[in-house]
């Protein structure tokens, strides 16, 4: 036996297999990772900063960085829009989903996986079919114009859809769960004698929940609101299908540019601007949230 | 928000028939009891007995079902845990992880609106009590066990309630560092003149800190008193048996020669203490802690009661002393504990022997009390 150990251990050219294990386990995410995120990342780079050919859709390289100057200019409105939208569906994402999770994680008893397994339902419907359904439930057919007109709150004139409100209220539906997951993890982990031990010192129940639920559940903010945010400013199909021209953001922008334009070093430049924007903005939250004064 | 008017209740804590029941169940039965201020309380039993449900509905996060509590004239019955006069030291501890040491100390006079300078006073006062003012800006999880244990008591007394309620506190330590914080508790005690209530399932805990301990089984208090006199005068045999161990031997009253039953255990007279004898009628079960016997090799000289006919059926020697298992001719098997103190030889399995004991420590209980009740 540790003759066979002895051996194997040659054959790798180490002391202890043991120690190698870890890196084996590594190989096929870090080669997935290599194939379909560095290597596109690199030809993006490199798309980014060429110029047009002699031909329709042939691109030379030309290093030329004010690609990025000129398509930032002429979407700065779009970009913008990506963000605001963003942000305000994940707001709304984030008081949906909060006192969902709590609901989930303290209230629910015996349902709480049946709820668990409603909140993830949606997943089995395809993204596109969800977004043609927030279509419909917010037409001029649908349940909300007719209750908002029976209540008067808006004209028999008004429409819903083909407005920013449908565009950030269907990425605010369309990214839900991913709030709701993490929140109901980190809340699910909060040992409930702590939630005891603030009301024996004291705190009624709101104080109780400002000051040691939501510290606690923080994690679980940070993961949702990430989780719902960078995909949301990156959408493109929900401005497409919700949204009017007014509407649009930078992902229809890329799309257009992309499939429609066919400027490939445009759609490439605008692409690394928003991966930039988004990292910026996320490292600035992280960190803010990482402190004391966030809570 | 000022200190409330309800927060500087002081006084005994008084519970008046505090029934909890769960459909059928009664978790604790018709409990009345009188804690008095300032005393070191143990509520001790064997778990599911009601204990940890009595102290749940003292701290206010249990509703009693009926029944009423008071802290000295005020009742708090049904007061949010959070007006309370009480402060808890949880199983586990349920410290705040994301606050400093500091902070969680804090945590309860913050509440109460009480100014930055007098915090911090009362906060490095009590870390100095509990010898650890290093730790202050340190997170929980970076504190062992032990160090918890003690933040954990700070955190409450720090908020000078009326009433400190201790749930199972040195459940989580080893047993070396469980000791030392028994003495230490006892200290801050003593020290800071708080009224603890102290559940545990431990009986030797229960005796090393409590002034006055209460037995408890099935939601009733089995019987109150110093640990004294419930390990030398237990009333049932439940407390005989889950307070120490004790030898419980059926026998019949046969007369009396004044300050002493004659009984008859099974065609031995012995002679049981009247004061010490809560039987009812003729049926008594006598009972003889293990270590009140004194074994010795048939035929030596022997005083005091005595039992006769014994067979050594198991010896352990566990260094300090010698445990013996001995089977008497009924067949009733005794326990029986020998110090180690002298050179006596230890006796073999299968010796004959004959067991003797003073009078004056046995104990008798009624005839109809179960034998095995509460043995561990």
């Amino acid at each position: 036996m540790a003759a066979v150990k002895g051996a194997s251990a040659k054959v790798f050219g180490l002391k202890d297999n043991k120690s190698i294990l870890p890196y084996l386990l590594l190989i096929p995410g870090l080669l997935w990772l290599a194939l379909f995120f560095i290597v596109p990342i690199f030809s993006l780079g490199q798309m980014s900063t060429k110029v047009a050919g002699a031909q329709t859709g042939e691109f030379v390289q030309g290093y030329r960085f004010a690609n990025y100057v000129d398509a930032f200019n002429a979407s700065t409105e779009q970009f913008l829009r990506s963000f605001l939208y963003g942000i305000l569906a994940t707001i709304i994402a984030l008081a949906i989903a909060y006192p969902l999770a709590y609901a989930i994680a303290f209230k629910s008893g015996r349902f709480k996986n049946i709820l668990l397994v409603l909140v993830v339902a949606p997943f089995f419907v395809s993204f596109l079919l969800r977004t043609i359904a927030w279509k419909q439930i917010l037409g001029e057919e649908g349940p909300v114009v007719s209750v908002l007109r029976t209540l008067h709150l808006i004209s028999d004139t008004t429409s819903i859809t083909s407005s920013a409100f449908a565009v950030v209220t269907g990425l605010a539906y369309n990214f839900l769960p991913f709030m709701t997951l993490p929140l109901y993890a980190s809340l699910e982990r909060i040992d409930p004698r702590t939630l005891e031990a603030a009301g024996d010192l004291y705190a009624n129940g709101f104080t109780t929940f400002r000051k040691v639920t939501v510290p606690l559940s923080m994690p679980g903010v940070v993961a949702g609101t990430l989780l719902t945010f960078i995909p949301a400013a990156g959408d493109y199909i929900n401005a497409t299908i919700l949204g009017s021209p007014s509407n649009k953001m930078l992902g229809n922008v890329i799309e257009a540019r992309f499939f429609k334009i066919v400027d490939y070093p445009a759609a490439a430049a605008l692409s690394f601007t928003l991966m930039a924007a988004i990292l910026v903005l996320v490292t600035i939250y992280i960190r803010k949230a990482g402190t004391e004064e966030l809570l | 928000m000022a200190v409330d008017a309800s927060t500087s209740a002081r006084g005994d804590l008084i519970l008046k028939n505090l029934t909890k029941s769960y459909g059928e169940f009664n978790a604790v039965d018709d409990l009345s009891l009188v804690i008095p201020k300032g005393s070191f309380f143990a509520l001790l039993g064997p778990s599911g007995c009601g204990k940890t449900t009595t102290l749940r509905m003292v701290a206010g996060l249990e509703e009693p079902t009926s029944g009423s509590i008071f802290v000295g004239e005020t009742e708090i019955t049904d007061m949010k845990p959070y007006r309370r006069p009480v402060n808890t030291v949880f199983q586990n501890y349920a410290l705040f992880p994301h606050l400093t040491i500091y902070e969680n100390i804090a945590f309860g006079l913050r509440r109460r609106g009480i100014s930055e300078a007098e915090v911090k006073t009362a906060v490095d006062k009590v870390l100095n009590l509990i010898e650890l003012p290093q730790l202050a800006s340190r997170k929980p999880n970076q504190l062992s066990g032990g160090q918890q244990q003690r933040i954990a008591v700070a955190r409450a007394i720090v908020n000078r309630p009326a009433l400190l309620l201790l749930d199972e506190p040195l459940g989580a330590l080893d047993l070396k560092l469980r000791r030392q914080m028994q003495i230490e508790l006892k200290w801050i005690q003593t020290e800071i003149g708080i009224t603890f209530v102290h559940v545990t399932h431990d009986q030797e805990e229960a005796m090393t800190m409590a002034d006055t301990i209460a037995v408890m089984n099935k939601g009733k208090i089995e019987q109150m008193g110093t640990p004294e006199e419930l390990y030398d005068s237990p009333k049932t045999s439940f407390v005989a048996n889950f307070l120490g161990q004790s030898n419980l031997i059926p026998g019949e009253v046969s007369g009396n020669d004044g300050d002493n039953l004659i009984v008859d255990l099974f065609g031995t007279k012995v002679a049981v203490p009247k004061a010490r004898s809560s039987a009812l009628g003729k049926s008594v079960l006598v009972g003889i802690r293990p270590e009140k016997f004194r074994i010795a090799a048939e035929g030596k000289s022997t005083h005091g009661n005595v039992l006769t006919g014994g067979v050594v059926s198991d010896v352990s020697y566990i260094g300090v002393s010698t445990q013996y298992q001995v089977e008497m001719p009924s067949g009733k098997e005794l326990m029986v504990f020998e110090q180690n103190d002298d050179d006596e030889e230890m006796l073999r399995k299968g010796a004959k022997v004959v067991l003797s004991w003073e009078p004056t420590f046995t104990f008798a209980l009624d005839g109809s009390e179960n034998v095995s009740a509460g043995s561990h």
